[in-house]
């Protein structure tokens, strides 16, 4: 039983990363209806600042800690900005495929010329906070972990306020629901666009700094499968719903941890993909998603 | 009645390929080797167009196909078959084998594309792409927990079967069936599913046929190729179908332009001898790749190599 618990604390902490991906993934799915595969790579940069900053830091403090992720949300999100700018506003309009490959492409870019700047050899991560344990019961819980859960709760809680209260917010629900109809009534869709990424890669960029603390060996391909595995998420939950997104890393997270601790562990990669497609085949618009109806 | 042109180039293509094996001794063991690359490389294309290029499902796991034909037809030539054949096999008995083993390991990579197929009949674009690279995923991990087949570390020891004559054998019967499908009566059904898939379902078209067609056959070839290339290379592993391998073959198709036939063999050429050429600036290959990726469909959409016409355009 305190197995179990200890588990599911430790696939909380990873799925709340997870859910911290799934949504940059969301939002920029719900408003420009494409995949951002290189989403996965704007997670590594972010761990890459990260670690750089660390370093540059010297000390472990809490104010070292929260530099770090605050310099590694804001180079996620000029760099977010200029990929949309350079690779993909040229796309707006032209078929799902193209800008699908061009997607691939950046990602690809983003790999391999990582992989030439940052060198293709996995390095350690530096610590960012002061790290403590606490036992809880039998439980373990380290304070890496309670930061990775509240960081989470707190950008979620703020991307819903901007969301929900915000001018922009308002706009991007509008653009997000019919982009023509959005521009009639004056919203500057390119201005929406552009933000949406800024705060898709900077959340991307917070995700990657809190998976490295956990998994400190970071290298240039280390973004491929959690961000494979948030997409997953952002679908579970359903794509383009923030609520969702949040509940579909929670749920993949877990069930991630629960199968590495038992005897199917070398499948833990596997899973994710299974669950993607049993959620697309039983229920394509996720769990708390709503059902989209084709218009010709 | 005369004999139809395509089964004339079918026949010549094989006959050219066991010609030209015969005199194979005359040729660079090095250059005879990267001809041979390209022999698989371009049947990977073809098949991959008629998934991607002539059909428009966008497919990101055909590397995952080519592991199921590497691995089963390795399996069949490394332990079924000396079973059947004894110690000191006839070179015929070999060769016999060695085709068994290709076709079992293309049928079922054609069977798992009808399993992939099944999804596309609901999903679309993004989402059909997602899951054939799960897919592909899934078949990686798989591979690599199946200890017998050598797990994580690969399957070698594979006997060297593979020749010139057997890939560009198969190079002609790629190409052959690929555009006798797409140019018949029946094989407009493709072009139409990837053109408006709502519009050739109203005029009473079974989309859903084309779908799992384009991939069963698609993924058999791919299968083929897999078998062909295990026993090229004498050693497999799972990390050697991973993505980056599919998105190669993505690359040739993309290159010579979707649903161009020719094309997509000339991109499957040059992407094959180019990086032979370009030794000393290997290690900015992929840089290269992605970048064109991006430029293409920024600027050249329809293909680097397509110097057709556009199509009417669409409404």
């Amino acid at each position: 039983m305190t197995e179990l618990l200890q588990q599911l604390i430790n696939g909380l902490s990873l799925g709340a990363i997870y859910a911290l991906i799934a949504l940059g993934y969301t939002m920029i799915y719900g408003v420009l209806r494409f995949i951002n595969f290189a989403h996965s790579e704007v997670f590594m940069v972010g761990a890459f600042v990260g670690c750089y900053i660390g370093r540059l830091a010297g000390s472990v403090t809490w104010w070292s800690g929260f530099g770090a992720l605050g310099a590694a949300m804001l180079v996620c999100g000029i760099l977010g900005f200029i990929i949309e700018k350079i690779a993909y506003r040229p796309l707006r309009g032209a078929p799902v495929l193209n800008v699908l490959i061009t997607a691939i492409g950046v990602s690809l870019f983003l790999q391999y010329g990582g992989q030439l700047v940052f060198g293709a050899t996995p390095r350690t991560f530096p610590e960012l906070f002061p790290v403590r344990h606490f036992r809880l019961g039998g439980l373990d819980v380290s304070s890496n972990q309670v930061i990775v859960m509240i960081v989470t709760v707190v950008l979620l809680v703020a991307l819903q306020l901007i969301v929900k209260h915000t001018r922009l917010g308002t706009a991007m629900r509008a653009v997000a629901l019919n982009p023509q109809a959005a521009q009639l009534v004056g919203i500057n869709t390119g201005t929406v666009f552009s933000f949406t990424f800024v705060i898709g890669s900077a959340l991307a960029g917070a995700g990657g700094v809190l998976y490295a603390m956990n998994y400190p060996s970071i290298d240039p391909l280390m973004g491929v499968m959690p961000g494979l595995k948030a997409f997953v998420a952002a679908i579970l939950g359903g794509i383009g719903s923030i609520p969702g997104a949040a509940l579909g890393g929670l749920l993949l997270g877990s069930a991630e941890t629960l199968v590495s601790g038992s005897q199917f562990s070398t499948y833990k990669d596997a899973i994710a993909f299974g669950i993607l497609i049993l959620i697309l085949l039983l229920r394509p618009s996720g769990l708390l998603g709503r059902p989209g109806v084709e218009k010709v | 009645m005369p004999f139809p042109r395509q089964h004339i180039a079918l026949l010549a293509g094989i006959a050219a390929a066991l010609t030209l094996s015969a005199f194979g001794g005359a040729f660079n063991a090095y250059h005879l080797d990267i001809a041979m690359t390209v022999g698989i490389a371009i049947i990977l294309a073809v098949s991959l167009n008629l998934i991607n290029g002539h059909t428009g499902l966008f497919s990101l796991g055909h590397a995952g196909f080519m592991a199921i034909g590497a691995y089963l037809s390795a399996t069949i030539t490394l332990f079924v078959g000396p079973q059947l054949t004894g110690p000191a096999p006839s070179a015929f008995a070999t060769q016999a084998i060695f085709f068994t083993a290709l076709l079992t390991g293309g049928l079922c990579a054609a069977f798992a594309g009808i399993l992939i197929g099944l999804p596309s009949l609901r999903l679309k674009g993004d989402y059909l792409a997602l899951v054939t690279l799960g897919f592909g995923e899934i078949v990686r991990v798989i591979f690599q927990n199946i200890e017998p087949l050598g797990g994580a570390l690969g399957l070698y020891g594979i006997h060297p079967l593979t020749n010139f004559a057997w890939i560009y054998s198969g190079v002609a019967l790629t190409i052959f069936t690929v555009s006798c499908l797409v140019n018949s009566t029946y094989g407009r059904g493709f072009l139409a599913t990837h053109d408006n898939e709502i519009a050739a379902r109203s005029i009473g078209l079974n989309t859903t046929r084309y779908k799992i067609t384009a991939f069963a056959v698609g993924a058999f070839f791919a299968g083929i190729a897999g078998g062909l290339f295990a026993h090229l290379r004498m050693t497999i592993d799972p990390r050697g179908f991973d993505f980056s391998r599919s998105i190669e073959i993505i690359l040739m198709v993309i290159l010579g332009g979707m649903g161009n036939t020719l094309g997509v063999i000339l991109a499957a050429v040059v992407l094959t001898v180019l990086p032979e050429v370009l030794r000393p600036v290997a290690e900015y290959r992929m840089i290269i790749y992605s970048l064109l990726l991006v430029i293409l469909m920024i600027a050249r959409p329809q293909g680097l190599l397509n110097f057709r016409p556009k199509k009417a355009a669409r409404i």
